[in-house]
């Protein structure tokens, strides 16, 4: 069995985000890149599988500041072999990374795909249904939960109100992962470093980015917001005192 | 190639959800300035009395016992098919586990632009999308071909995409829908013994901030001073604090409680989306710049390890008082 | 040899390779002294010297499946009463630990402490660049190496809480205003301090310590100052003891043995009267690890109208706040496991004494000891300060 799995790094929130001078792309100066939290999850769900059953987990990224740590430590979790994109991939969308994956997916002829079901840089729709449609696969987004059988994917998808819906899928598929069976590992510095050392990322140069299928970006902006709750300022006791008075005015007390 | 705005409406267990109607207002907004026409499409077994409540001047409707429950290969062979053979001008999706699915399908499969997390359009006929966690507003225009959109709620209120005269109704024939791919094996509830905390007035809902489990016990001593019930955002979930009864967000519950406290809350738009039916919305978070500040009708930046159990001590002191 | 064995074996070798005074292990009398003075002792499965005897008995296997080696708050009790002398602390109990963490046996609200280090900088998962926020009101300004560019006389290196945590900021911005008031020639790294990595370490991540006392390391090698000084007692620890072994070597010394060493010029610009009785808690990693005992007393009794008393455990028999060996980020497990809180045990201790202020000299402890009076101190008599506080309101400044 064959699972690759596809990381994108991603803006992090933490730091304050901040618009470019063209106004049409976000500051990249300041900006943390961290793994996908539902990309980290598509790696750890890869991981459970390979526990499960005889698998090989092959994780490939495109090249942005911080890929090299995150594909160590993907190794030190347990996948077998990582693969960097490289190139320039500053105006990539996720339409020109599922396009610049086809030649790594026809050579690997993985029988599972699995990535995280959004991330918050998408603008251009998610990544897993474009994989999908690029490989002329099925894809189901919004997965919690996967059974790896010979030729098929049994898959718990997420609906709304808390349904879950129990799928089969043929293989080879595309899966959105939503969580993984069980939050992702934690794996100590010492065995990434001891990683860092022993192992190695596969480079391969992709120079022809497609980006068509996104509209153009005129600009991007930071939200007015026009409307702001009212902030109640005090010290707790005072704070408290205020929240009970609303809470009489609107008849709950 | 026509002007006209294609919604494709949403559908489980026998119920449109809310996201449908909520493309159809932002559908008639675009017609409207466009001077186009708004058309549903709503696929299913039997289905048609589902578009009932639709706000529409046409429903293109696809009958086949394969488009019964949502699959991504027999939806994308379908609305492939009719976007190719009628060319509109939009096709809008939900952002959510059906429209996603499919939006990054079609536009591969058919060579057509897709704008995604789409929030709401501009009266000069401008796509507004939003990414990272709400913080940044992406504004693109229509293409020339065919646009695919994917939709996020709160943009447009779902009342103005409801109608009392259901739309006139084309049958379409359904293409050959053999050798699919996807199965739809069986559809599980969520227990049902527990509290349905989209019918409850007051809720106090917990996020990350929390910390840790033993301090749930916090937010449940609030819950029952107020006579409310406890809830959660994803994280909390995750972790298995609370059952996936009490999630509220996008997987979860949508809920319109009179009272709503956000503890430790964030605001990420996957939880906001829920919650913005409810009536007086009180947000804890020492973070300024939680976006759950935007959409709550009071806040304050108390840490709540210090502000809940004085709270919970001065509404126990007020019921007493009476 | 079965493979279980090797492994008890290398985990036994190991620690006592690893850890200075290490072969001591083997002297262990099962005395039970460790066990018995240990604040969690009686929850844990295995205590200290209950482990020894399961390593010996080659059965390390079964601790690795247990949680319970995350219930040592690393506070050194085990080791200071050993007969045998050996590095219970930082050789077993810290050893096991990394094991735990190797085997991804380990509790979320630590891994998300431990992740936050190593992507930020600081367990609490803020942002790197906003490290000097806290010195920004603060006048004369407080120079930020980086952007400073002169030799100083004083390093002082801040720490974690003191320059994010809300409650241990007011630390922060007392000590500078001590600082400046004394005329001090010191700068501050800012965004290019990151944590010290002692309680890391001892939570069982020693490759992350290493990697954040490489960033001090390298911070510390661009600029020229006489000796650091720390409000922390783990920093000092760690500055001290630890991070000569990277060969990162500079002369430390905790603030209070700083100030205390310039207490005649502290005298003079005292103008209040604190008029209390005030009680010390020694932290663990200055009194027992460290032993610095007397200048954090001295300080405090210089000041007007103060009556030290002290606690009965007290100097060498201190009970731990909770907070070290990763216990900071433990609170909910060890809450779970155990329905005590150590900082509420000495909180009683505290009232118990009949003083108005607890007196404290490292970071963990203010908030730690103030949530433990919301619960036990309902009167709110007890107030929780800092030394660097103290001064501070006894200066007027």
């Amino acid at each position: 069995m064959k699972i690759l799995v596809f990381i994108k790094l991603v803006p992090d929130l933490v730091e304050e985000l901040s618009i470019d001078p063209n106004g049409t792309a976000l500051d990249t100066t300041w900006m943390r890149m961290i793994i996908n939290e539902f990309d980290d999850h598509a790696l750890e769900q890869a991981i459970l599988l390979k526990e499960k059953q005889t698998a090989d987990v092959i994780v490939i990224a495109p090249d942005v500041e911080g890929v090299d740590e995150v594909l160590f430590t993907a190794l030190a979790k347990g996948a077998d072999q990582v693969i960097k994109l490289t190139g320039d991939f500053s105006n990539a969308n996720n339409h020109a990374f599922a396009r610049a994956f086809t030649p790594y997916i026809n050579n690997i002829q993985p029988d599972l795909i699995l990535t995280g079901v959004q991330a918050n840089s998408d603008i251009d729709g998610s990544i897993g249904p474009l994989i999908a449609a690029c490989q002329n696969q099925p894809f189901i987004g919004y997965v919690s939960g996967v059974i790896l059988e010979d030729k098929r994917a049994i898959v718990r998808k997420e609906y709304p109100g808390g349904v879950i819906a129990e799928m089969s899928v043929s293989l080879p598929a595309v899966l959105g992962i939503q969580s993984a069976e069980q939050p992702p590992r934690y794996v100590a510095v010492s065995k990434v470093r001891q990683v860092m050392k022993t192992a190695n990322i596969e480079e391969h140069q992709f120079d022809a980015i497609d980006i068509s299928g996104s509209p153009k970006t005129n600009r991007m902006f930071q939200p007015e917001t026009s409307t702001h709750a009212e902030m109640i300022e005090g010290n707790p006791d005072e704070i408290a005192d205020r929240l009970v008075s609303v809470f009489k005015e609107k008849g709950i007390l | 190639m026509s002007r006209d705005i294609f919604v494709l409406i949403e559908h489980n267990q026998g119920q449109v959800s809310e996201i449908s109607y909520i493309m159809l207002a932002a559908g008639r907004d675009l017609a409207i300035a466009q001077g186009s026409q708004v058309i549903a499409i709503l696929f299913g077994n039997q289905a048609e009395n589902l578009a009932q409540n639709l706000s529409a001047d046409k429903l293109l409707y696809v009958n086949h016992p394969a488009l019964e429950d949502f699959t991504q290969d027999a939806y994308l062979i379908t609305i492939s098919e009719i976007i190719k053979s009628r060319q509109p001008g939009v096709v809008l999706f939900g952002n959510t586990t059906i429209g996603s699915d499919l939006a990054g399908a079609v536009s591969i499969s058919l060579d057509l632009d897709l704008a995604s997390s789409c929030k709401y359009f501009t009266s000069d006929g401008k796509v507004v999308s939003q990414i990272c966690g709400g913080k940044i507003m992406v504004e693109s225009n229509f293409s020339f071909t065919t646009t695919l959109i994917t939709m996020l709620p709160g943009g447009y209120k779902p009342e103005l995409g409801q109608s009392d005269h259901p739309p006139a109704i084309e049958n379409i024939t359904p293409p050959s829908l053999e050798n699919l791919r996807i199965k739809n094996i069986n559809f599980i509830q969520p227990e049902s013994s527990d509290i349905d905390i989209s019918k409850e007035p007051i809720l106090v809902s917990i996020g990350r901030g929390i910390q840790t489990q033993d301090n749930v016990e916090l937010a449940e001593e609030l819950a029952e001073a107020l006579g409310g019930v406890i809830c959660a955002s994803r994280p909390v979930i995750d972790q298995g604090w609370l059952p996936t009864s009490r999630l509220v967000g996008k997987s979860g519950k949508q809920v319109k409680a009179k009272l709503y406290i956000a503890i430790g809350i964030s605001g990420a738009p996957e939880h906001v989306e829920a919650i913005t039916g409810s009536e007086t919305i009180i947000a804890i978070n020492t973070d300024p710049k939680a976006p759950i500040f935007d959409i709550a009708t009071y806040g304050t930046e108390a840490d709540l390890f210090d502000l809940v159990e004085i709270l919970t001590h001065r509404i126990n002191q007020a019921k007493g008082n009476r | 040899m079965s493979i279980k064995e090797t492994a008890n074996e290398i985990f036994y070798n190991r620690i006592q390779e690893e850890t200075p005074d290490g072969e001591k292990l083997r002297n262990c009398l099962q005395c039970g002294n460790c066990s018995g003075i240990c604040p969690f002792g009686y929850v844990m499965v295995y205590p200290p010297s209950r482990m020894i005897a399961e390593i010996r008995a080659n059965r390390f296997e079964k601790i690795l499946g247990t949680e319970n080696v995350w219930m040592c708050v690393s506070c050194y009790a085990c080791t200071s009463v050993c007969p045998a002398k050996i590095p219970l602390t930082a050789g077993l109990m810290t050893g096991a630990k990394e094991e735990l963490l190797l085997a991804g046996n380990v509790p979320s609200e630590l891994q998300i402490a431990l992740e936050n280090s190593q992507r930020y900088g600081n367990p609490l998962g803020e942002s790197p660049r906003k490290r000097a926020d806290w010195a920004r009101e603060i006048q004369p300004e407080v120079k930020i190496m980086g952007k400073f560019r002169q030799p100083v006389d004083v390093l002082w290196f801040v720490g974690d809480y003191p320059s994010y945590h809300p409650r241990v900021q007011l630390i922060a911005k007392s000590m500078a205003k001590i600082l400046n008031a004394l005329n001090i020639n010191f700068g501050i790294l800012g965004p290019e301090e990151v944590s010290d990595g002692d309680s890391q370490r001892l939570a069982g991540e020693h490759g992350l310590f290493e990697m954040l006392a490489e960033k001090n390391g390298s911070a510390f090698s661009k600029y020229e100052f006489k000796e650091i000084i720390t409000t922390d007692p783990h920093a000092f620890n760690a500055i001290k003891n630890e991070y000569p072994k990277l060969g990162i070597s500079y002369p430390v010394r905790h603030y209070t043995e700083y100030l205390a060493e310039n207490i005649d010029r502290i005298i003079p610009m005292i103008k209040n009267d604190i008029n209390a009785r005030v009680t010390y808690h020694d932290p663990c990693y200055l009194g027992r690890a460290n032993n610095i005992f007397e200048q954090p007393r001295t300080l405090i009794q210089n000041l007007p109208g103060v009556e030290l008393v002290e606690m009965p455990h007290n100097l060498n028999n201190s009970l731990c706040c909770g907070g070290g060996g990763g216990g900071m980020w433990l609170d909910g497990f060890q809450w779970e496991k155990s329905h005590v809180r150590l900082s509420e045990w000495r909180i009683q201790e505290a009232l118990s004494t009949g003083a108005n202020i607890l007196a404290v000299a490292c970071p963990y402890e203010t908030p730690r000891f103030e949530d433990a009076c919301k619960n036990i101190d309902k009167t709110g008599k007890l107030r929780v300060l800092d030394i660097a506080e103290l001064l501070t309101e006894s200066m007027g400044i």
